[in-house]
């Protein structure tokens, strides 16, 4: 499966990204080349076999619903490129 | 005088409690080396001051969260990000009373194999500083292959442990996927991600080990380990059983040189007592890669949604939200996040996941399975860490693939969430060259058993010749 211009543009819109034109070009031969090596997955039959999303054998970890100490209003802003009172700001939204 | 190059960290907290040496002294001298030779090697990222006290000091790889302590993850998009609480990593070693001489570079986002994807500049290999100290850890790797930290916490997701601990001549481990909490640790592929020591000996390795592993309420995949952690004694291997997979030492891309001296390490095992015997990981091997390439980034375009410019990090300059977002990420990230990120949303992305990262997980199994069953006949299997010794600098950056190509050896047992131990084992063309151990899962004692009595038996000198006084 190859990815062409148009696809890149709509897999850079679902990533949130706002590619220049040189990365565009750029990134056109080298998804392709890294989505050849990957698709290598595809020449196995593997219809019976299970998925592994995660190594180990633990299923619902569960902890008791306990109030604990967590970081305050202050420590939660204070990495916050720009805030209002206790808030995080941001520019007003525009088309999607 | 404290010769920093050689001191051990076991051989530092002896020091320390016998006072022979005070803390301050202890930490000024790593100060001084650091001084001496970051400027050449550019292994950190920051360095602390002396927060006092009489623990033992350490490097942290740049993507362990610390609190008031810069942490970037080797990116622009947290360059100035002052985490406001300790990982739980920290907190394990501060409670040692360890103390942090600083962060070490890393590939960006812990996404590349030699620290050139580093936003602030690669560093350098100390063994021949025209070559890259591999990675992602290397900033880790090469502090103490210099000298400049008795020992050093690195991440590993496909490799960033072993491969730059082979290619800078330390001992480092990849712990069991569920062993070391990720609480404050930035995310790469979290079904994957495992934080681990680079150290100059076995013993430092299998301690610094001890103090860090262990189930935490804030890591949810964490567990807690079935026996205690044990510094290894002994010298002799006899009852162990070691499989040398063939796919592992025979893949294409690996050096005579390389080969040569794993093929060397491997009859010593033999003589120290071990039963040596040949076996196979048919698929492993051969899809490990392409199914790394898929799962790593389809979770890795997930975790990094988070770096949106809203709450931490950097924001670029937009008038609406949008188009706030897109500046920030574009601006912020550097090349191999953004391809990943562009990898990985395709793979998940409709009509495409089954075919990608739903298959990949299948694959995953079967990876799983072929270790599985080699671990009923033997108790650990070996094989070179890193297909080369260190490469030159540039050498792979402008072919993606064949960057990928330096964790062909480590990525299977990672897919299979084991522990995988790598110590030097000889030089070729003058620099290292790393054996890599791999056990069943919560094996640690077992790699440490045998890393030690092969460390003992080889008497490798950790110090870069070009170091040596």
């Amino acid at each position: 499966m190859a990815i062409d211009r148009k696809q890149l543009l709509h897999v850079a819109r679902l990533a949130r990204l706002e590619l220049r034109e040189d990365e565009i070009e750029r990134l056109e031969g080298q998804l392709n080349d890294i989505l050849a090596a990957v698709s290598k997955v595809s020449e196995l039959d593997l219809s019976d076999v299970p998925p592994t999303s995660h190594p180990l054998d633990v299923v619902n970890v569960w902890e008791e619903d306990e109030p604990r100490p967590c970081l305050t209003v202050e420590e939660a802003l204070a990495n916050a490129p720009e805030r209002r009172g206790d808030f995080f700001k941001v520019p007003p939204g525009g088309a999607a | 005088m404290i010769d920093t190059l050689r001191l051990t960290a076991e051989e530092a907290k002896r020091l320390l409690d016998a006072r022979e040496v005070s803390g301050a002294e202890l930490f000024a001298a790593y100060r001084a080396a650091i001084g001496d030779r970051d400027e050449e090697l550019h292994c950190f990222l920051h360095v602390c001051d002396d927060p006092g006290g009489d623990g033992i000091p350490i490097a942290l790889k740049d993507v362990i969260g610390t609190k008031g302590i810069p942490t970037t993850a080797g990116s622009r998009i947290l360059e100035g990000y002052l985490p406001v609480y300790d990982s739980t990593v920290v907190q394990r070693l501060k409670a040692h009373g360890l103390r942090i001489l600083g962060k070490t570079n890393t590939d960006e986002f812990a996404m590349g194999s030699s620290t050139e994807n580093s936003a602030f500049g690669p560093s350098h290999n100390p063994w021949d500083p025209s070559r890259v100290p591999g990675g992602s850890g290397g900033g880790s790797a090469a502090a103490v292959s210099a000298g400049l930290a008795p020992w050093a916490l690195g991440s590993d997701t496909g490799g960033s442990i072993k491969q730059p601990s082979a290619l800078c001549g330390n001992v480092g481990l990849r712990p069991t996927y569920g062993t070391v909490s990720r609480y404050g640790v930035v995310a790469f592929a979290s079904s994957l991600d495992q934080v681990g020591p680079i150290a100059r000996t076995v013993r430092d390795c299998a301690f610094l080990y001890s103090i860090i592993a262990g189930r935490d309420e804030c890591d949810s995949t964490t567990v807690e380990l079935p026996e205690h952690v044990e510094l290894p004694n002994e010298d002799g291997l006899r009852g162990l059983r070691v499989g040398v997979p063939k796919e592992l030492n025979k893949a294409e891309g690996i050096e005579p040189g390389v080969a040569a001296a794993v093929e060397a390490a491997i009859a010593q095992l033999e003589e120290l007592g071990a039963e040596v015997g040949e076996c196979a990981l048919p698929l492993s091997v051969e899809f490990g890669m392409p199914c790394y390439y898929l799962i790593a980034p389809a979770e890795a375009s997930s975790n990094l949604a988070r770096y949106d410019g809203v709450r931490y990090g950097y924001r670029a300059d937009a008038e609406e939200r949008l188009e706030m977002y897109e500046r920030t990420r574009n601006e912020g990230f550097g090349d191999e996040p953004k391809r990943r990120i562009m990898v990985g949303t395709y793979a998940l992305s409709a009509g495409y996941y089954d075919a990608y990262y739903g298959q990949a997980q299948k694959v995953r199994t079967v990876i799983k399975r072929e270790h599985d069953a080699l671990f009923e006949t033997f108790d650990a299997l070996v094989s070179p860490t890193s297909p080369t010794v260190a490469f030159p600098l540039g050498a792979r950056t402008a072919d993606p693939i064949a960057m990928y190509l330096s964790d062909l050896l480590t990525i299977p047992s990672c897919m299979a969430g084991l522990p995988g131990l790598s110590i030097p084992c000889g030089l070729s063309e003058g620099l290292p060259v790393g054996l890599q151990l791999v056990g069943p899962q919560f094996a640690e004692n077992t790699l440490f058993r045998i890393g030690h009595a092969l460390e003992q038996a080889l008497g490798f000198d950790p110090v870069p010749e070009r170091l040596r006084a």
